[in-house]
């Protein structure tokens, strides 16, 4: 049987999803691969829900919005195109491919043009293939890594930074320094890379716990920087030593206050 | 909460819309399998008046306590199934619909299997999110019936006027030290070619003469606060500044005109003026002897950098040229265009006059635009008639400009302070081109005027009128009931970032005195933003949570949690 995907869409309300029922309305045909979640908002999509979602096997993501200038809610949509960059960065350091994501404007107008993305995006995806975790199947290890991408996307860090990102690029810090796109993206890549790895060592120690050369070499991290993350954790409160074997002290995760 | 859900399902076939290409009946079959889905059914119509009594009635006969509509797009339909949901007893938002119509029968006609299996997944994804739905309260809010208009002229006036008449106080806010707004500058207005003096009169004695019309001349708005019902306004002036509070604003700051400073010869040139110019000395008596006049229409418009159509511009070259010709028909009166928009009955008809009067109309491209430079006694014009395919020179007495209406460069400041959209022009925008024209999508605040787009006096009239009629709704009723689609802040997460207050659109959260984040239900839109970027996950999305999301997304992948 040939492949077909499953694909998961969130629509605005206002621009989007009115647009794809106007597609209903002109009857423009196109592929029966989308299983449609309206929201209100494009920028009330979680990277968290995405990446739950990708978790879960979808084969791709795609979240439509009102076109930049035309948000219902003003500027709900230059929060939606953050929100998909951290999603998509995310995403990026699991291995999954990016191309299994979209984000698309589209409004209320304009149903053959969404009808046309319907048909270009899962297009895209039959040629990317089924994802390794949909099916009986699932690929393990990836999916240890899109979990410790979602729980990255849950964690304080990068949910404060995206939600500071559009005010701070665009009317500068509390100190009323500017700040451009390019210092705001080196700071985004170091936060992203530190929160995924220690989310990734965090899972990992649920999972069995180990000493800092065990994880290095299960998670294909240097030891140096395991040892770092572990130093992070532990002040968190998140690891503990459990015990030292031989010389190497061997860590386990703690209850994680909630 | 502790009640089990019971969902019953209703399937539509919109007669063949959606009968015609999925299986109905296999789609009913399917749904009864669902986790907590004790009834379901078939329809030939849900939305007929028979499917909604039998919603009512099975919510009775089977103690629903969810509702699932399969069948259209609930941006049209989800009101009517809400409301016999409640005439049943059942809060409205413990109602969800799975869109088999406009998202899936329509648009898979030719796959009716794949279209089924699609419905299939639909419907389950509905019942998945049905089964997290909790009740939704809506608030009801006061509404103080004190209209607040921004601008005083023709439109401000006349929206301020009906308020008036509808029973209405109404604080009237003019930046200028007098009314009239643009009107003040103009000489006759088409069609009728009334002077605008005379048009303006008994609009100012009206405005000045009610006691229920408040006149703030020379101010300006400086903080709006609050939402539909209860705005707190502060105004600024000369003289202080001033509190009131108001149900309603209205939006009526008009435009401006372009300054064609370097284009066609403007400022360079001497005999190149704009309509308004030209106005202005016919108005005074003071256009001396001339005898040959060039327009030059689309001068500063529908080009790269301003795109928009000024609408009024040539209507008023028609009306001046017959005017002029009116006066001396001997004149000559060239009218440069690019496309001819008198639109409607009767600037067509003035089109028509002028032509009979000898105006001479000179098509020309935007790629080879008219070209104005300083002749032996005047100014010269060389343009590329298109139609004639041949270069023309004229020297006119007078090059007249029609300069587009602009928008107010007060609108960046005053959209900030309402937190209301401008359109890509730089005019604000409307919530919905047709559905709601004279609206903003904040409840409260409705635009009326140019300050919308240019338009000419007729229809900022009746626009103002209409923008008067939508504010006096609400007033009018006293309260009204806002969505229950809200954000609420779990204050024993919340860590007081404040991240959420400077995200929101609407100003609708505050911190307390604690630190704490505090929506305000009712000025909450629902957009979900601030629940979306909250560091600690401390706000949930009512009606549109996490768990539902990820619920409908798992259900959409053929996973059924239980």
């Amino acid at each position: 049987m040939a492949f077909e995907p499953n694909i998961v869409g969130f629509l605005c309300n206002w621009c989007s999803y009115a647009g794809a029922d106007l597609a209903g309305v002109s009857r423009i045909q196109y592929p029966t691969n989308l299983r449609v979640i309206r929201v209100m908002c494009s920028g009330r999509v979680e990277p968290a829900v995405v990446l739950s979602i990708l978790a879960e096997g979808a084969d791709g993501v795609m979240i439509t919005g009102c076109h930049i200038g035309d948000c219902h809610y003003i500027d709900g949509n230059l929060h939606a195109k953050r929100k998909y960059e951290l999603t998509r960065r995310l995403v990026e350091k699991t291995g999954l491919k990016t191309g299994r994501l979209r984000l698309e404007w589209v409004s209320a107008a304009e149903g053959q043009r969404f009808a046309d993305l319907v048909n270009d995006f899962t297009e895209q995806i039959r040629e990317l293939g089924p994802s390794p975790l949909s099916g009986t199947t699932p690929d393990l290890g990836l999916l240890l890594k899109v979990r410790a991408a979602k729980a990255a996307a849950e964690g304080f860090r990068l949910r404060a930074l995206v939600g500071k990102e559009e005010k701070t690029v665009t009317d500068g810090n509390v100190y009323g320094e500017e700040v451009t796109q390019e210092e705001w993206d080196k700071v985004m890549t170091e936060s992203v890379e530190t929160e995924y790895s220690r989310h990734r060592i965090h899972i990992a120690l649920t999972e069995a716990p180990g000493s800092v050369k065990e994880l290095s070499e299960k998670l294909g991290m240097g030891s140096q920087a395991v040892l770092e993350h572990i130093v992070a954790l532990r002040q968190l409160g998140w690891v503990d030593v459990q015990e030292i074997r031989g010389t190497s002290p061997v860590y386990v995760t703690m209850e994680v206050p909630q | 909460m502790s009640e089990e859900p019971r969902i019953g399902v209703f399937v539509c076939h919109c007669g063949i819309n959606i009968g015609g290409y999925v299986d109905v009946p296999k789609i009913v079959e399917y749904s009864m399998t669902l986790p907590d889905v004790v009834y379901a059914e078939p329809n030939l119509y849900t939305c007929s008046s028979d499917g909604l009594q039998k919603i009512k009635e099975a919510i009775e006969k089977h103690n629903l306590n969810r509702v699932v509509v399969a069948s259209c797009t609930p941006r049209t339909h989800e009101p009517l199934f809400q409301g016999a949901c409640e005439e049943a007893g059942l809060n409205k938002y413990l109602f969800e619909m799975a869109n088999i119509r406009d998202q899936c029968s329509w648009v898979h006609m030719h796959e009716p299997e794949k279209a089924t299996q699609k419905a299939k997944d639909l419907v389950r994804m509905a019942v998945a999110k049905a089964r997290l739905l909790t009740p939704g309260d809506e608030p009801e809010i006061d509404i103080h019936p004190t209209g607040l208009v921004i601008g005083g002229g023709v439109s401000g006036m006349t929206a301020a006027l009906s308020l008036m008449n509808q029973g209405f106080k109404v604080h009237l806010v003019e930046k200028a030290d007098k009314l009239g707004g643009a009107l003040n500058e103009l000489g006759t207005l088409f069609p009728t070619n009334v002077k605008a003096g005379e048009l303006l009169r008994p609009l100012i004695k009206g405005v000045e003469e009610s006691p229920d019309i408040v006149v703030h001349l020379n101010s300006a708005l400086k903080e709006v606060k609050g939402f539909l019902g209860n705005f707190e306004a502060e105004i600024e002036s000369k003289e202080g500044s001033e509190r009131f509070e108001v149900g309603t604003v209205i939006v009526a700051t008009g435009a401006d005109y372009l300054d064609p400073v370097g284009l066609f010869g403007y400022g360079e040139v001497h005999g190149v003026v704009t309509q308004l110019e030209l106005e202005q000395k016919m108005k005074e008596g003071s256009l001396g002897d001339v005898k040959s006049v060039v327009m030059v229409q689309c001068a500063g418009s529908r080009i790269e950098e301003r795109p928009y159509c000024s609408r009024i511009c040539c209507t008023e070259a028609m009306k001046n040229a017959s005017l002029l010709k009116e006066e001396d028909p001997d004149r000559d009166i060239y009218i440069l265009y690019r496309d001819l928009q008198t639109y409607g009955i009767e600037y067509t008809e003035m089109e028509w006059d002028a032509k009979r009067k000898g105006v001479k109309l000179v098509k020309y491209d935007k790629a080879r635009p008219p070209v104005v430079t300083r002749g032996e006694r005047g100014p010269m014009v060389k343009v590329w008639a298109s139609l004639l395919n041949e270069e023309l020179t004229i020297e006119p007495d007078l090059v007249v400009l029609s300069a587009p209406l602009v928008p107010n460069p007060d609108n960046k400041t005053l959209s900030q302070q309402l937190k209301v959209p401008l359109n890509s022009d730089g005019f604000f925008m409307e919530a919905h081109v047709k559905l709601r024209p004279l609206d903003f999508a904040t409840d409260g605040i409705f635009v009326c005027g140019t300050a919308h787009s240019p338009k000419e006096v007729a229809e900022s009239i009746s626009q103002a009128k209409g923008a008067a009629s939508r504010a006096g709704i609400p007033m009018a009723k006293g309260r009204v009931r806002a969505a229950a689609i809200t954000a609420v802040v779990d204050e024993d997460r919340c860590c007081g970032c404040g991240i959420c207050i400077e995200l929101c659109p609407y100003n609708a959260i505050t911190k307390d005195e604690m630190g704490i984040a505090r929506v305000t239900s009712v000025v909450c839109k629902g957009c979900g933003v601030c629940g979306a970027s909250c560091p600690e996950r401390a706000i949930t999305m009512r009606h549109f949570t996490n768990e539902q999301l990820e619920a409908q997304g798992l259900a959409a992948l053929g996973r059924v949690v239980d």
